[in-house]
This record gives structure tokens, C-alpha cells and sequence, in this order.
């Protein structure tokens, strides 16, 4: 039990990764797969947002620049830059897919799949 | 100005594959006129059948003219080389073009065939390639140009395209590309086993692997080129491909393709594997033996066919094999008369083809028991017609009695005189399937009246129905096809240093 | 000046997309006019690299002065140059094929049409110079970003097309992302050699190989490395006119090649990336004999060619699994080879289309008098892509072949030659219809409609550089392939 909770933000990642695949293979609606591929990726942030945590440290600002800095003080600052480029990568993508969902919506009246689907083939 | 002529003379095989291309290329500038383009045609092919003939002399004293290789990775080149096995196909290709281009403006005129122009320039491709592939020093030119060959007969197949010829087509790039994928396959082979290796009389790959390896590689290559030799059961293509026009079938069938598969056999037989490695791992029996069931058959099959281009068609099936039986057996006069076959069934062949070509066009009769009494209406072509089929069964005095006489001699030598049987068997057959069309054309009578061509259609077949007899009686003259041939086997069986004119 | 040449490549497309949307709204010709000359320029700066590396040496660029590892670094070595080359050379080709065919109302504001094409030229040349694990995430969405936006078009299949291309390919981004950050935990670098060095002190773990197979599955599916290609066939078919030519072409040989890097450059000799090429080695034999078949199957042309791509991508990828010398040389040539002549086999299926409607097989019937340049140039590429000498295809197939031999992979070996074979009859069967139609299989009206000529130039062009690839491999695969190959071959 204590191993499972020492560990427990990276079973939330994986939980919500796994959650957010499972919702694009499996939802009808588009506007959900969509929605659940967004989950899918802030799986991924994350992740990397636990892979950066210390425990008893604080937030990666230098305060004072006079004094030795402790590395083990500060949290790690590079995955949180990292995330931070892939939160607005995550946003434009599903800026991009949102315009196709209207533009899918306009042109067949439905974004239910399995009704787009017979449209298609019409 | 001495060393710009002699680097100029040491670069004929690759000028002699060039004319060629170039007239296929210039070609459709000439679509609106046809004489020019007729004359464009002529033009080249008597420059080819000059550039390649003047080598003629060189070869016979030994020397092997070689055109500058275009160097590839890893030890590859590509490199156009004229010894005496490939001046015989070279030779036969370029005059045998020389009097199909004469008889094709007779024969498509006459015909008013349309798309000539394609028709002219797919047909100057396609002796490029057959030169280029005659020419070529190593296994990787000869497969470039013979799957260029593949490619510039298609059109040439399909040319009427009516649904028969496409299907014919269709069937014919089915069996050759898939052939020329094994083809492929083997030449890899041949490369990684022994690297940059270009092609040796007698062979280089005596001792590189193992014979379980040498086994398989040797069956690669002759499925691969099985397929335009027409070896049983690769044959399929062959009698389909008779949609084509009657040029087109003659030249297939006397020279470009079918004798690039023969000369492919040839050349691999003697200048890759060598007589000595075939025989250690039984591949000469196995080979002759494949070669004697399909002489047997094709003579059998070509009996049961009443379309004349048919009948023509298995029993070229049938001929092709003598070349590969001979080349099996690899004694100096079985190899001999092997190649000397190349040069003479061609020659007999077109004869046939021209011959059956003017009959369609002078009186419209494609089978063989519509020709009663031809032989009165068209005297001409019916008797070369019988010159032509008298030396392909083999009798004396005529050019396919010299190839016969020395594969049997061959294969007595050979310690297999059962192949002789082989050879008289067929020479019958071939006697039973020839001789009943020229009985009824002379001595029945005749519902249909015609006559003979005209000139240009019908001096072509003369002219060749005469080098039939002159190679029968003479066998060495115009361009020394029998001293080559000699020349070309005892290299093959005694080495690069073995050869020499007897 | 030219240290930068390897930021330069990648920044100059970057920039100019920022720019033409502002111009586009004066003046839409002036838009295009900025967006050729921004395609010239990237050519120009992607040569100068790659005569640079050819003659100096390979180096490596900090970008900002930061140093590795805990900088961005970009490395332009032979290989990476090769591919920028390559990359804007097909950029340039259909951006001037691109100005023949773009609607001029297809619903986009002036400019940005082209901004796009920038910015995916941008990203995929960042994708090809980069040497920072995560940068390359970077450049990938950027890039596919830009490419989901460009094959929308008016017609609603190119819209589903796109949306599901859209989730794919970030799973895959966000698998590669995921990779990546198992590798950052393990190592504390995202620097690619960084990475190399201390992925070999880590040693084995469940960890290292849970990382890289992310990485590389996700890097997978963005090659459509069977059995992940399920996205190429829709997308591929449904792209419009303009851009198809190049995603299909160039997109997913840039995911293939950041494949080889990681896989041999990067990990180099570790024990996993030897069962990762093994595995992917296998996969490749099925996708080359599938994607053929498969492609057999097809009525629809671009789908044919899309199936087509499919198994192309399986030689690819063989090439790099068998390990020696010629597979390498062979699968490294034929990225290039494929991706010109596929390129050019989309530009004429787009094109005929675009002037006669016709996409299916039967349709083509008698194309070759209507569209004679054209369909001569498919009949170069098709016979390259069949793999008859003397095209480029030969020789790429040829050394994959003696590759096969060297390694006694007689799998391999019969399936390249089945599928050439198979390849044979699906393209033949095209050329058939186009040139040596019945006679009653069209209207003898139909007069000659053949493409414009900014279209039928690149065509052309793509047809030469074939023949080119073809008759000048000796000195390309000695000069420039053989330098590309990774170290320790």
C-alpha cells in the first residue's frame, strides 16, 4: 500500500492516459474523442510534472542570487518547461480539430460516427 | 587524330546499341511524314549492321572491342564487351532488322496499320536493347538491357489492341517480368558469391560456394530465363503472343526476344558457371533433359495448331531448345552448333514468318488447310516457304542441317548419344507438321486466286530463304558465323586461352 | 554566417509563414511570391549545408550559445543534410505546382494556404536537423499541425480523413512524448547523444525498454510501418490536389528517418534497439508483401498508390533492420528514391483528376493521349517504383537485395521480388488502360487537356530526377549515402 501511494501521480498518469486512448477508440461522438484525447495528453503532462516533483521542495524561482543554491531545494524546472510547451501544442492541436469538427458538423449534420460513417458512403 | 579514331573504333558496341536508340528517340519527330520515317528506320539499321559487322575481323583474330564501363558501387559496372558469342546475335539481329524494317513498310502499308510511328520506334528500341544485351561483359548490362527488351516488345505485342493482343500482352509481361524478378534474384547471387565479377569463357564460379548453392542459383537463372527461351512449361507467352502483326511475330520470334533467352542460356551455361561446375552437380542432364521434353513436345503441339503463326510459334518452341541442348551437353561441337543455331534458325524462321505474312496480306489466309494450291498462285513465297521449312527439319545442304549435325555429334561426344535420337525424332516431327502445307500448296488445287507480294514484301523472304541454303552449303560465308561459333565454344570449353580457329 | 546554416534552414521557412498571412491580406499574389522565393531560399540554405558537410565535416549548432546537453543542439551531418535537401527540394516542386491548382476560394483568407506549407516545411525540417529528443516532439506537431490543416479541403471525406489522422497522430506524438520522458527519467538529458552515452551506463531495464518501444511505436505509426499504417490509406486518398504530392512524399520518410536516427545513432548498440530493428524487421516483411497486395486490390488510383506507400515504407525500414552495409545504402536510397517518385506519381494522379475527374482505374482509359507528358512521367516513376533498371528504383532494390543475400534473409528476398512482381501488375495495368487502350474504350473526342505548365513542370522534373537518381547512383551512393550510414555498420 505505501509503495502504490508513493507512487500513486504516476498511476493517475497512466490511469488518465490509458482513460483518454480508451475514449478515442471507443466513443461515438466525435466531440468525445476529441475531449478524450485531450485527457490522453494531460496524461502525459503529468506524468512529467511527477517526474519533476522532490519531495519538500519548492517552487524553481531564485530568490535571493547571493546565497548557494541546494538543487534538491528546488523542483526541477525543465519538465514543467517542457509541459508547458506541450500544453500549447495540445491546445493548437485541438484548436485545429475543433475547426474540422464544425466543418464536419456543417457539411454532414452529425459528428455521431457511426451516422457519419453511412453518410460517407453516400 | 589517329588516337580519336581508335578511342572512336574501341567504343562500336556502345555506338552500335546508340544508333538505334537514337532513331527510336528522333522517330515520332517524323509522324507526319512516313517516308522520312521509313527512311529514318532503313538509315539506322544499315549504320547498326555496318558499325557492328566492322568488328567482324577484330573478333576473329581474338580481340574483343570494349566500350568504356560505367562504374558502379560496390565493384558493379556496367560495360558493353563483343566477343564472338555476341557478334553472332549481334550480327543476326542487325541484318535480320535490316530486312524486317524492308518488309514491315511492305506488310503495314499494305495493311494501312495504324500508330506506325509507335510501332517503328518500339521496334528501334527494341534492337537497341537486343544489341545491348548481345554486348554486354557482365550479368548486370545483360539484365538492364533484357528487361528494357521486356519493356519495348509490349507495345509491339499489343499493337492492334484488339482484346486478344492486350490479353496477350497482359500474359506476356506476366511471364516475363515475373522471370526477370528470378533473373534478378540470381544475378544477386552471382554478385555477393563473387563480387564485380564480369563474364569469362568457361566461367567464374568454379569453386566459390558450395554445390547445394551452385544447384540452386543454376535453376534460378534458368527459370528466369526460361521464360524467353521458351523452355516447357515456361512457353505460355509464346503462341498467345501471335496477336501481334507478322513482323512483330518475326522478329520475337526469330531474333529479339526468344533468342535473348537462348543466348542468356548460353552465356550463362558457358561464361558464368562453366561447363565443368554443371556437369559435377548433374545440372548439363538435367538441363538437356528439360531441353528434350520440350523439343518433343512443341513438335507434338505444333502438329494439333491449324493457325499457321501458331503452328510456327511451337515449333520455334521447339527449335529454341536445340540451342539449349546443345549448350547442356558443352562440347566444343555441340556448343558449336549451338550457337551456330542462334544465327540459322533465325535466318529459317523469318522465312516462315515472312512467308506466312504474305500470304495474310495477299489472299487473307491464316490456317493451314486454306493453303491448297497456293503454291501455284504465289510460286515465290510458297517455295521459299519450302526452303525454309526443308532446313529447319534438318535436311543436308540446308543451314539447320549444320547446327543438328554438330548437337548430335555433340552429344556423342558427350557420352549421351540418346540426344541424337532426340534430334532425329524431331527432324521427323518436324518433316510431319511442314510438309503436308507445302504438298497441298503445289499439288492441290486452288479456290482462291493471288499472287506473289510485291517487291518489298517478298524480297525479303527470298533473300533470307537464300542465306538458309548459302549457310547450308557454306557455313562460313558472309559474316563467318560458323568460325565464330567454333571460336565461341572451344573458349567456352578450354578457357579464355583455349580458343583459336581450327 | 554558416555555423548557422543549420539553424538558418529551418528558421527562414518559420519566418516567412509568419509573414505572408499580413502580406496575403494586400495582395494574394504577393503572398505567393514570398512564399516561392521563402522555397528558393531554403533550397539555396539546404545546399550550401549539405556542400558544407560534404566538404568539412559534420558539426554541431547551439542554438542560443547554450551548450549540450542542457542546450538545444542541432547536428547537420550528411544524412540530416540529405534530408533538408530533400525536403525543400519537394517543397520547392509543389509550391510552384501548388500555384497552378489552389482555389482561389476554398475558404481560407489569402496567404495562409501557403503560410501552412511553410510552417510544414519548417517543422519538418526542424524534425531532420535537431539532435534534442524533445525539440524533435516539437517540430513533429508542428508540422502535423500544419499538414491537418492543409488536407482539409471542401469535400467532406477529407474532412473525417483528416479528424482521424488528427487523433492518430497525436497518440503517436503523445506515445513519442511519453518515451521521451522515460528516457528523461532514467538519464536526466533529452540530448540525443547525451542520451547515447548514458543510455549505455544505465544498461538494461524494464524502464529503458519501456521507453524506447514508446518511442519508437509512436515514431511507427507516423511512418505507417505496417501494422500501424491505418491512417495512410484515407488520408492519402481524400488530400487535396495541392499538397498531396508532398505529405504523401516527404511526411512519412521524415518520421522514418527520425526512426533510423534514434534507433542507430542514438541508442547505436544497446541490446533492445537489436530486438526493437529485429521486430520492426519482421513487420517490414509483411508490409511490403500487404502493402502490395493490398494495393492490388484497389480501384481508386490514389488509394492504390497510398497502399503502395505502405509496402514502399516496408523496404525502407528492411533496409535498415538487416544491418549490413548494402541494406543500409539500400534502404537510405530508396527514402529518397520513394519519396520523388512518389511524389511524382501523386502529383499526376492529383493532377488527372483535377482536370478530367477521373480517379479510378478504368477511368485512366487513354489518359496517355490526353495527358501525354504527364502520364509519361507516371510511366517513369511507375517503372521505377516497380523497380525496372535503369530507374532509381532498380538500384535502391538491388542493394537491398544483395543486402538480403549478405544477411541470408531469404524471407526478405522473396518478398521484395513478390512484391515487384505484384507491383508489376497493379501499375501495369494503369499504364495498359492509359496508353494502349482498346479503341472503343473511349470517346476519340476527347481532345488533349494536359496540365498547365507550373504543374507539369515539377512533374517533369520529379520524372528526370528519377531517371537521374537512376543513372547517377554511383556517384550519389559513393559521395553522399555511404557518408550518411551510421557509425558502427
Amino acid at each position: 500500500m505505501p509503495a502504490f501511494l508513493t507512487h500513486a501521480e504516476y498511476w493517475l498518469a497512466t490511469l488518465l492516459f490509458l482513460w483518454g486512448v480508451y475514449g478515442v477508440l471507443a466513443s461515438n461522438h466525435l466531440l468525445r474523442k476529441l475531449m478524450a484525447m485531450n485527457i490522453m495528453q494531460v496524461g502525459v503532462i503529468v506524468f512529467f510534472i511527477a517526474l519533476a516533483a522532490k519531495s519538500g521542495a519548492t517552487a524553481p524561482v531564485i530568490v535571493d542570487v547571493d546565497q548557494s543554491i541546494q538543487a534538491s531545494g528546488y523542483v526541477n524546472p525543465l519538465p514543467h518547461a517542457l509541459m508547458l510547451t506541450a500544453i500549447v501544442v495540445s491546445v493548437s492541436t485541438t484548436g485545429v480539430a475543433l475547426a474540422l469538427l464544425i466543418r464536419i458538423q456543417r457539411r454532414y449534420g452529425t459528428l455521431q460516427e457511426t451516422t457519419l460513417l453511412e453518410r460517407l458512403k453516400r | 587524330m589517329s588516337s580519336v579514331m581508335d578511342q572512336l573504333l574501341d567504343q562500336r558496341p556502345l555506338i552500335a546499341v546508340t544508333i538505334s536508340l537514337v532513331a527510336a528517340i528522333i522517330m515520332p519527330l517524323f509522324s507526319r511524314h512516313p517516308n522520312w520515317r521509313e527512311g529514318c528506320t532503313l538509315l539506322a539499321a544499315t549504320l547498326k549492321l555496318f558499325v557492328v559487322a566492322s568488328m567482324l575481323s577484330a573478333v576473329l583474330a581474338g580481340e574483343t572491342p570494349s566500350s568504356a564501363s560505367i562504374l558502379l558501387p560496390q565493384g558493379l559496372s556496367l560495360h558493353l564487351r563483343a566477343d564472338p558469342l555476341g557478334l553472332v546475335f549481334a550480327l543476326t539481329a542487325a541484318t535480320l532488322w535490316v530486312m524486317t524494317s524492308l518488309y514491315s513498310i511492305g506488310y503495314m502499308r499494305a495493311k494501312d496499320a495504324p500508330r506506325q510511328t509507335g510501332y517503328y520506334a518500339a521496334f528501334a528500341l527494341c534492337l537497341s536493347a537486343t544489341t545491348g544485351l548481345a554486348f554486354a561483359g557482365n550479368l548486370l548490362t545483360f539484365f538492364v538491357f533484357y528487361e528494357v527488351l521486356t519493356l519495348s516488345t509490349y507495345p509491339l505485342v499489343v499493337h492492334t489492341r484488339t482484346a486478344e493482343a492486350r490479353s496477350a500482352g497482359r500474359r506476356y509481361l506476366v511471364y516475363t517480368i515475373g522471370g526477370g524478378q528470378l533473373l534478378l534474384a540470381a544475378i544477386v547471387w552471382t554478385q555477393v558469391v563473387a563480387p564485380g565479377s564480369e563474364f569469362v569463357p568457361g566461367g567464374f564460379l568454379a569453386g566459390r560456394t558450395s554445390d547445394v548453392a551452385m544447384a540452386v542459383g543454376f535453376a534460378a537463372f534458368m527459370i528466369g530465363l526460361g521464360v524467353k527461351a521458351a523452355l516447357m512449361p515456361l512457353h505460355g507467352w509464346l503462341p498467345a503472343a501471335m496477336a501481334a502483326p507478322t513482323p512483330v511475330s518475326a522478329l520475337l520470334h526469330a531474333v529479339a526476344v526468344v533468342k535473348a533467352g537462348v543466348f542468356g542460356v548460353v552465356r550463362v551455361t558457358g561464361f558464368v558457371f562453366g561447363v565443368d561446375v554443371l556437369r559435377a552437380i548433374n545440372a548439363d542432364v538435367v538441363l538437356a533433359v528439360a531441353a528434350s521434353v520440350t523439343i518433343v513436345v512443341a513438335s507434338i503441339r505444333a502438329l494439333g495448331e491449324r493457325n499457321l503463326k501458331r503452328r510456327l510459334a511451337y515449333s520455334t518452341i521447339g527449335q529454341l531448345s536445340y540451342i539449349v541442348l546443345g549448350s547442356a551437353l558443352g562440347t566444343v561441337a555441340a556448343l558449336t552448333g549451338a550457337i551456330f543455331h542462334i544465327a540459322a534458325h533465325a535466318f529459317m524462321k523469318i522465312t516462315l514468318f515472312f512467308c506466312a505474312g504474305a500470304i495474310h496480306v495477299q489472299v487473307q489466309r491464316d490456317n493451314v488447310d486454306e493453303l491448297d494450291g497456293l503454291g501455284k498462285q504465289m510460286p515465290v513465297t510458297l517455295g521459299a516457304f519450302m526452303i525454309g521449312a526443308s532446313a529447319l527439319a534438318g535436311i543436308p545442304l540446308l543451314a539447320g542441317f549444320v547446327g543438328k549435325w554438330q548437337i548430335g555429334v555433340g552429344a556423342v561426344e558427350a557420352g549421351y548419344p540418346v540426344f541424337v535420337v532426340v534430334l532425329v525424332v524431331s527432324g521427323l516431327f518436324n518433316i510431319a507438321y511442314f510438309f503436308p502445307i507445302i504438298s497441298d500448296a503445289f499439288l492441290k488445287s486452288s479456290p482462291v486466286v493471288g499472287t506473289d507480294a510485291r517487291p518489298i514484301i517478298t524480297a525479303p523472304l527470298v533473300f533470307s530463304a537464300g542465306i538458309a541454303i548459302m549457310l547450308g552449303l557454306f557455313p562460313d560465308a558472309g559474316f563467318h558465323f560458323y568460325s565464330l561459333a567454333r571460336l565461341a565454344a572451344s573458349t567456352i570449353v578450354m578457357g579464355p586461352n583455349g580458343g583459336g580457329l581450327p | 554566417m554558416t555555423p548557422h546554416l543549420a539553424v538558418l534552414v529551418v528558421v527562414t521557412p518559420l519566418a516567412c509563414s509568419l509573414v505572408i498571412p499580413l502580406l496575403g491580406i494586400f495582395s494574394r499574389r504577393a503572398g505567393q511570391t514570398l512564399a516561392l522565393l521563402a522555397h528558393v531560399l531554403t533550397l539555396v540554405l539546404a545546399l550550401a549545408t549539405l556542400v558544407r558537410v560534404l566538404a568539412e565535416g559534420s558539426w554541431n549548432y547551439h542554438l542560443g550559445g547554450w551548450m549540450p546537453p542542457w542546450g538545444i543542439e542541432y547536428v547537420v551531418d550528411p544524412l540530416s543534410a540529405g534530408m533538408a535537401v530533400l525536403i525543400s527540394g519537394m517543397a520547392l516542386l509543389t509550391m510552384v505546382y501548388a500555384v497552378g491548382c489552389l482555389d482561389k476560394r476554398n475558404g481560407r483568407h489569402p496567404g495562409l494556404s501557403e503560410a501552412l506549407f511553410l510552417l510544414l516545411t519548417a517543422g519538418l525540417l526542424g524534425i531532420v536537423m535537431t539532435g534534442d529528443m524533445f525539440n524533435l516532439y516539437v517540430f513533429l506537431e508542428i508540422s502535423s499541425i500544419a499538414a491537418y490543416a492543409l488536407l482539409t479541403s471542401e469535400e467532406g471525406p477529407s474532412l473525417v480523413a483528416t479528424f482521424r489522422y488528427l487523433l492518430v497522430g497525436t497518440i503517436a506524438a503523445s506515445l513519442y512524448l511519453l518515451g521521451t520522458g522515460y528516457l528523461y527519467a532514467l538519464t536526466g538529458t533529452l540530448n540525443m547523444a547525451d542520451l547515447g552515452v548514458r543510455l549505455s551506463e544505465t544498461g538494461d531495464s524494464m524502464a529503458v525498454v519501456a521507453g524506447v518501444s514508446l518511442v519508437v511505436i509512436g515514431l511507427a505509426v507516423k511512418a505507417a510501418v505496417f501494422p500501424l499504417h491505418g491512417w495512410l490509406p484515407d488520408t492519402y486518398t481524400y488530400a487535396p490536389l495541392a499538397v498531396v504530392g508532398f505529405i504523401g512524399a516527404v511526411m512519412t520518410k521524415v518520421s522514418a528517418y527520425a526512426l533510423f536516427r534514434i534507433l542507430f545513432f542514438v541508442l547505436d548498440a544497446q541490446a533492445v534497439s537489436g530486438a526493437v530493428v529485429t521486430w520492426l524487421g519482421w513487420l517490414a516483411v509483411v508490409a511490403i508483401v500487404a502493402g502490395s497486395w493490398m494495393a492490388l486490390a484497389q480501384t481508386d488510383v490514389r488509394r492504390m498508390l497510398a497502399y503502395s506507400s505502405v509496402g514502399q515504407m516496408g523496404f525502407i525500414v528492411i533496409g535498415f533492420s538487416l544491418g549490413n552495409v548494402p541494406a543500409m545504402v539500400g534502404g537510405l536510397f530508396h527514402l529518397l528514391n520513394h519519396a520523388v517518385m512518389k511524389g511524382c506519381l501523386f502529383m499526376v494522379a492529383g493532377g488527372v483528376r483535377w482536370r478530367t475527374g477521373a480517379t479510378t482505374v478504368k477511368a485512366y482509359a487513354g489518359m496517355g493521349r490526353r495527358l501525354p507528358l504527364s502520364m509519361a512521367a507516371f510511366l517513369v516513376a511507375a517503372l521505377s517504383m516497380i523497380g525496372l533498371p535503369p530507374t532509381a528504383g532498380f538500384f535502391s532494390k538491388w542493394y537491398l537485395l544483395v543486402g538480403a543475400f549478405e544477411a541470408r534473409a531469404w524471407v526478405v528476398l522473396a518478398a521484395v521480388i513478390l512484391s515487384s512482381a505484384l507491383s508489376a501488375i497493379y501499375f501495369f495495368r494503369i499504364i495498359e488502360k492509359a496508353f494502349f487502350h482498346a479503341s472503343d474504350e473511349i470517346n476519340p473526342a476527347s481532345e488533349r487537356t494536359e496540365l498547365p505548365g507550373v504543374m507539369l513542370g515539377p512533374v517533369v522534373i520529379l520524372a528526370l530526377v528519377v531517371l537521374l537518381l537512376g543513372i547517377l547512383n554511383e556517384p550519389i551512393v559513393t559521395h553522399f549515402v555511404m557518408h550518411a550510414l551510421p557509425p558502427n555498420v
